[in-house]
């Protein structure tokens, strides 16, 4: 990793100064050809692979409205220019949303349309040179697809579609991330992210039920492939064994336990993450979420709750009914799927479960809204339930709770920079830039609030802020997982 | 000139209408095989109904974005609305009430509208991050915007034309009985601009007008988890395997 500098906390946010080139040289490590063909894409770059990027560019026009649309909609307003974060912490302009999407516009304007064809310079038509593809490979791996700038678009252009596009056209000429594309790998051979194979899991789980009886003296437990449960849990991996992770799922485990309803986690399903969206490969996507619906009809269950994870729960939320629907064999009752959140958010409401804050004394906590959670999902049955759902939850399990500045929270909240399948090692310099503007309204809250800690319901933002807040002066442990503060506060035992 | 006129105004219109037509088509035949509504979106679709009438009529996320922004888009293009209802006039006889109700507001909204477009122009050169993505048909749509502006404002306050003339000419066109249009030249320049204007419409960024109605991520109701949404290639692709 070369050496880069950490980009300044302001106290008041400043739009930074064009740097033109400022991240060119930022690009993930590409694909190896075992991770390629295991997906169905080609192993390297083909040689035509002019003609046949053009050629599933208009494949991929034909079946998207959104890329069509947004191919033609934009007005070149600006209004975007200044809202991506990863514009915010390197200045570079083609990571300003417009120009991003310009690199495949300008494609799309020299092959699809007229005005392009007829005066390419006029309309900024360009060709996809090799060049063109060196910047796709840079800047479309520097888009966490978090949606922020559709919010503030008047046609609502969303540049994740583009980005996902994109790299859907790359994957088809051999031009992979290897990140995105050995992970997908190993979810279809194995079923989850890490190729935690079932007896490792069932170790692990098993480690945990002990650590749980120890600490509280309660057989909380943590079932694996339970046949005829009530519950599917599905749960990002991360959740078996990473900090701050694995608290949360704790705090799951003792929330069923306490409810009294049974559950069990799949090692068929031992994933919520389904990265097949961070490639824009429909098929892929298919590929993985069906696992959760084999896995679902096989253990008899009537309900799918998924843990804290935000892609998974974009994916769960908006896209699994598409891709592996109907889910009519389940109970109809509950929503299909559901948040955990919701879930523990009904028990509090009922009384269900009995919370005591002074399980996380002294603690001042704040919330990152996770982008796909904020802007490609729900909870509850209200619009924005998904911000209110998880405050209410933390509120009700500390002793204070702040936010933070309301241009970075609910639908205007910032990514953490390391979304999108952005969260490897090769990307790091990318997604400390890109975390900035998170950092410097945190920076603002524990200064003048006295925050300690910063609440996320997402298993890649508590990853990426373990890693890059240090960078900027916080604690690594200042990030907790929501079900984590549930963990410390429920009440354990019989309560009445 | 007044053949000459006419058959360019019967050919924009034609490739207006045509252009939209096929544009509009093409939207609509195009499925969108996911859910992505900019969250928090309706649950219904009276309340999509509602978010793309504001999104059209108040430009919500414009004024989210940047105000001074939102002013001057606004001032442009409630300017424009007023300018053609005024000039509604020169298609209709009889005249409706409401177009003759305007009339005196119309020369507001053709000032607000070139004021509007100026700063837009001037934004578009001055800020740096909005220059970087100008290709010069931004600039050009814009200078031929304000062209029409100048030229429609100079013949009602300077150089006058023969509005009954002109009022003759297209209400002709509109009948196929071509009636002599007055040997003008700032009317010339005037219907001419309008003119390529229609042309330049369906091949341009012009399309966010019918464009913005087809964005998956405003027009899409927030019910995913309710109904199953497949396009048709994705239910071929499911029949597939
Ligand atoms: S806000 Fe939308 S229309 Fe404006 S420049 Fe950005 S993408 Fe284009
Ligand atoms: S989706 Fe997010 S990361 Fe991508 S361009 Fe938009 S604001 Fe930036």
């Amino acid at each position: 990793m070369a050496d880069f500098e950490v980009p300044v906390l302001n106290d008041i946010p400043k739009t930074p100064e064009l740097a033109p080139g400022a991240s060119a040289h930022l690009k993930p490590f590409v694909a190896a050809p075992a991770h390629q063909e295991a997906l169905g894409f080609p192993g390297e770059l083909v040689e035509d692979w002019h003609d046949k990027a053009i050629a599933k560019m208009g494949d991929l026009l034909g079946k998207y409205r959104s890329l069509q649309v947004y191919m033609d909609a934009c007005v070149k307003c600006g209004a975007c220019t200044d809202k991506c974060h990863y514009f915010l912490g390197t200045g570079d302009p083609k990571n300003m949303p417009v120009a991003r999407q310009d690199l495949f516009r300008s494609v799309y304007r020299k092959h699809f349309t007229l005005g392009g064809k007829l005066f390419p310079q006029l309309v900024g038509a360009k060709d996809l040179t090799r060049e063109m593809l060196d910047d796709w490979y840079s800047y479309f791996h520097q888009c966490s697809q978090c949606r922020r700038c559709s919010v503030f678009c008047p046609y609502g252009i969303d540049t994740a579609e583009v980005s996902m596009a994109a790299r859907e056209v790359m994957d088809h000429i051999g031009l992979g991330q290897k990140y995105c594309n050995e992970i997908i790998g190993k979810v279809h051979k194995i079923g989850n992210n890490l190729g935690l194979p079932e007896p490792a899991l069932a170790d692990t789980l098993e480690g945990l039920a002990e650590d749980v009886k120890d600490e509280t003296g309660h057989d909380v437990l943590f079932p694996l492939d339970v046949e005829g449960a009530d519950v599917l849990l599905v749960t990002p991996s991360a959740d078996f064994f990473a900090e701050p992770h694995v608290d949360g799922l704790i705090g799951y485990a003792k929330v069923f336990h306490q409810a009294g309803v049974s559950w069990t986690l799949s090692s068929k399903a031992s994933e919520a993450a389904n990265f097949a969206m961070f490639i824009g490969s429909y098929e892929n996507m298919v590929r993985v979420a069906r696992r959760i619906r084999e896995a679902a009809i096989e253990l008899k269950v009537k309900r799918i709750i998924f843990g804290e994870c935000g892609h998974a729960w974009r994916v769960a939320y908006s896209f699994l009914n598409t891709l592996a629907g109907p889910w009519d064999f389940l109970d109809p009752r509950y929503p299909r799927p559901q948040h955990i959140l919701e879930f523990t958010h009904d028990l509090i409401k009922r009384g269900g479960i009995k919370l005591d804050k002074s399980g996380n004394q002294g603690m001042v906590l704040t919330f990152h809204d996770s982008c796909n959670v904020a802007r490609a999902s729900r909870m509850g049955d209200m619009p924005g339930g998904q911000f209110g759902i998880p405050r209410e939850v933390i509120a009700a399990c500390v002793p204070k709770f702040v936010d933070m500045h309301p241009d970075t929270i609910g639908e205007k909240t910032f990514c953490c920079g390391g979304g999108g399948g952005l969260l490897t090692d090769d990307l790091m310099e990318i997604r400390v830039k890109g975390a900035q503007p998170r950092a410097e309204a945190l920076k603002a809250v524990v200064e003048q609030e006295g925050v300690t800690h910063m609440a996320a319901i997402c298993a890649i933002c508590k990853s990426q802020f373990t890693k890059v807040l240090p960078k900027y002066g916080f604690e690594m442990d200042m990030i907790v997982s929501v079900h984590q503060l549930v963990s410390k506060a429920i009440l354990l035992g019989n309560n009445d | 000139m007044t053949t000459l006129f006419a058959v360019l105004f019967y050919a924009a219109t034609a490739v207006l209408v045509f252009g939209l037509a096929y544009k509009v088509t093409q939207y609509t035949r195009t499925p969108a095989p996911l859910k992505i509504p900019t969250m928090p979106a309706p649950l219904t679709k009276t309340g999509v109904a509602f978010r793309l009438a504001r999104e059209v009529g108040l430009f919500e996320s414009l004024f989210k974005s940047n105000k001074w922004l939102w002013i001057f888009a606004v001032a442009f293009h409630l300017g424009l609305l007023l300018v053609v209802l005024r000039h509604l006039r020169y298609f209709i006889e009889p005249v409706w009430t409401v177009v003759a109700l305007i009339q005196p507001f119309g020369i507001y909204g053709g000032l607000a509208m070139l004021g509007g477009l100026v700063a837009l122009l001037l934004r578009r050169l001055i800020v740096a991050r909005v220059r970087y993505i100008t290709a010069p048909s931004d600039i050009l749509m814009l200078l031929l915007l304000i062209g029409i502006g100048v030229s429609g404002m100079a013949m009602k306050g300077a150089v006058h034309t023969d509005v009954i003339a002109v009022k003759a000419f297209f209400l002709g066109l509109m009948r196929f009985d071509i009636q002599p249009l007055p040997n003008d030249p700032v009317l010339f320049v005037h219907l001419g601009l309008v003119a390529l204007l229609m042309i330049v419409f369906p091949f341009s960024k012009l399309l966010h007008a019918p464009g913005v109605f087809f964005s998956p991520t405003r027009n899409q109701v927030d019910d995913a988890r309710d109904r199953r949404h497949l396009a048709p290639w994705a239910a071929q692709f499911e029949a597939g395997k």
